[in-house]
């Protein structure tokens, strides 16, 4: 019996057979641990190494290299504020330090009662909304310190439950259709995979 | 100028439930897809190449060469770079966020052309929603019939997967991708084999796109490549998507047709970005993403074109360009550049692992005020061993080019704005006011 629940046990192998490889389904698996712990536990690393067939040091090897994956515990929320180029032209800076002082942690901390780690982050892509925010991977911004703020205290009271999922959860929408891409590829390459990264997933 | 170009990418993106394929179906939606499978895959790929579709992801690489460079073998893989991460770019994630059938139908054409069976799209981490609803196309497109094994009734088996990055730059170099594709870390690969179009995917033939350029292909079959060559001039033709942020009254993106329209239409026009807030005036401004050496004033009435901006002494690249106005101070501009390029680093080679630490350093302390003069000399020393000569476009001392990438903001600081550095120096203090969130 592994570290991911049974149902998402289930989804690990229906991720693993989209693959020709399995090691290939190692990242998809971090982001489904990390849905259903918030972060990346020794327990859960071990757990992914099995369905992928690399060693747990492979999986932690490879996970600490992304700046999304945690190896570490983190909080309820994760507030990732942007201070490349675009967003501290707007003033990002100015909204970092405001986020560190009203959230008393520095870049890096979880406060103590477990709601928030802080996070800078590098260009998001949003620049056109910039100074912007992630919350547990979704947009906020433009942002100044009052609305950082207002942010904060929709998070807190729960308004926000709709729009930003608990932390660690990628994506709400699972892939429905079967495994064609695996049975289609078996079939016609048959006996050109190496083995030792490919077959049955172990139980 | 300001052409009346049809919006090739971004026709529907403003409709609420553009992501829908409800909408996509209304809005003449897979009808690329099924006119394509009606030719044979070399004459989608001859279409294709008529319409001398360049890479829409920073190298500029024609699409149709890229795809004829592909070694015949028994298994090949198509990859959609959707790892949009270069600063100050935010094209893609648009057109994942609200038109991911239309990548989708792009992947599709483009793996029937190359006669592949299976893609995949490598869509960024920190894109939730976007991944959520790629993801989602993908699952309404099997059920419609346009993947799977008989794609609209064709005969011909794709099959797509979606596949989410976990956060990291380097994963948009096309090896890295591959690498990080395999689940393992983003590391670049050795060259050669320069092309993954040789040695990519699990070590087969591979062929990589960006999402804006697949994004095109359904309206190149339909309309025919002759339309595509139409619009823009010599060898950058079609239309393309710019991200413009900074200081500039409407930061956002904006399709345009190429070499026609000027960075000064971009920056001033009121229907593009109208202009630098608050009365000041440009001091800069960086024209294809923060690798790109930047331009000043005198660069304004360059058209938006590969090669005009190439033979200029930069590069078009990801078509995001950054205003910097006159409050702006150049130096920690560049200094936060190269922060994020010493933070992104792989770590694989010495001159760009060392070296990005090291001109972020000595940046930064030119930037406190804590400079000396003899500085801006080390600091291009320095740059100098990353990328020797600091011409352009630069010499490579690594495996890929993001150290060669570095040194474009700082030498561009110290041939734009010496004084400005000087001044650091010489005050002790930086001269400009502090980065203030812009209010009301």
């Amino acid at each position: 019996m592994g570290h991911l629940s049974s149902d998402n046990r289930a989804r690990a192998k229906a991720i693993v057979a989209c693959y020709p490889q399995r090691r290939s389904a190692l990242i998809p698996l971090c982001h489904l641990a990390q849905a259903q712990d918030g972060w990346l536990s020794e327990e859960a690393m071990e757990d992914i190494a099995g369905l992928v067939g690399c060693t747990p040091a492979e999986v932690r090897g490879t996970a600490t290299f992304y700046d999304m994956l945690h190896t570490e515990p983190v909080g309820r929320h994760v507030v990732t504020v942007c201070t490349n180029i675009a967003c501290m032209l707007a003033g990002a800076y100015e909204v970092l330090d405001h986020a560190e002082a009203s959230l008393k942690i520095s870049v890096g901390q979880t406060t103590e009662d477990g709601e928030f780690t802080l996070e800078e982050a590098e260009c998001l892509a949003g620049c056109d909304n910039a100074p912007c925010v992630q919350v547990n991977h979704r947009f906020f911004g433009p942002l100044d310190a009052d609305g950082f703020d207002a942010l904060i205290e929709d998070l807190r009271s729960g308004r926000l439950a709709d729009t930003v999922p608990p932390h660690g959860i990628l994506s709400r929408v699972d892939r429905n259709v079967g495994l064609p891409a695996r049975a289609h590829r078996l079939g016609t390459v048959a006996g050109k995979q190496s083995g030792a990264a490919t077959g049955a997933v172990p139980e | 100028m300001i052409t009346r170009a049809p919006r090739i990418v971004t026709s529907r993106v403003e409709l609420p439930d553009s992501f829908t394929l409800e909408r996509y179906l209304a809005t003449g939606g897979y009808e690329g897809l099924r006119k394509a499978l009606s030719m044979t895959p070399a004459e989608v790929a001859a279409e294709v190449n008529k319409a001398s579709l360049l890479g829409r992801g920073g190298a500029g690489f024609p699409a149709g060469r890229k795809w004829s460079m592909l070694r015949r073998a028994a298994t090949t893989y198509l990859v959609v770079n959707g790892d949009e991460s270069e600063p100050a770019t935010f094209k893609d994630h648009m057109l994942i966020e609200h038109d991911p059938h239309q990548i989708i139908e792009g992947t599709a054409i483009a793996a029937y052309a190359t006669g592949v069976e299976l893609a995949f799209i490598y869509c960024r981490g920190e894109f939730a929603l976007g991944f959520e609803r790629l993801q989602q196309a993908c699952n309404e497109a099997y059920e419609h019939g346009a993947l799977g094994a008989d794609v609209l009734g064709s005969g011909y088996g794709l099959d797509i997967v979606v596949h989410p990055g976990a956060g990291a730059y380097i994963c948009g170099e096309e090896t890295a991708l591959l690498e990080s594709l395999e689940g393992k870390r983003g590391f670049p690969r050795i060259k050669p084999p320069f092309f993954p179009a040789a040695v990519g995917l699990y070590g087969e033939p591979t062929v990589v796109n960006n999402v804006e350029t697949v994004s095109n292909l359904p309206w190149i079959v339909s309309h025919g490549g002759d339309a595509f060559t139409a619009l823009g001039e010599g060898s950058s033709r079609g239309t393309r998507l710019f991200a413009l942020s900074g200081r500039v009254a409407r930061p956002g993106w904006f399709e345009i047709e190429m070499s026609k329209t000027t960075f000064r239409d971009l920056i001033y026009d009121p229907s593009l970005g109208a202009g630098i807030p608050d009365g000041k005036s440009l001091r800069a401004f960086i024209p294809g993403g923060v690798s790109s050496p930047w331009f000043g004033p005198e660069q304004l009435d360059l058209g938006l074109d590969q090669d005009a901006v190439g033979q200029a002494g930069s590069m078009l690249g990801s078509g995001s360009v950054v205003v910097m106005d006159s409050d702006t101070c150049p130096v920690r501009a560049a200094w936060r550049i190269a922060r994020f390029f010493h933070r992104e680093s792989c770590g694989q080679c010495t001159p760009c692992r060392e070296g990005s630490g090291w001109i972020e350093k000595i940046m930064h302390r030119l930037e406190q005020g804590l400079g000396r003069e003899e500085d801006i000399e080390l600091v291009l020393d320095a740059c100098d061993n990353v990328s020797p000569g600091l011409g352009w476009p630069p010499k490579q001392t690594t495996i890929c080019v993001l150290g060669p990438s570095i040194p474009s903001a700082i030498v561009s600081v110290a041939k734009l704005f010496r004084d400005e550095l000087l001044v650091h120096v010489k005050d002790g203090v930086c001269p400009f006011p502090p980065d203030k969130v812009r209010r009301g």
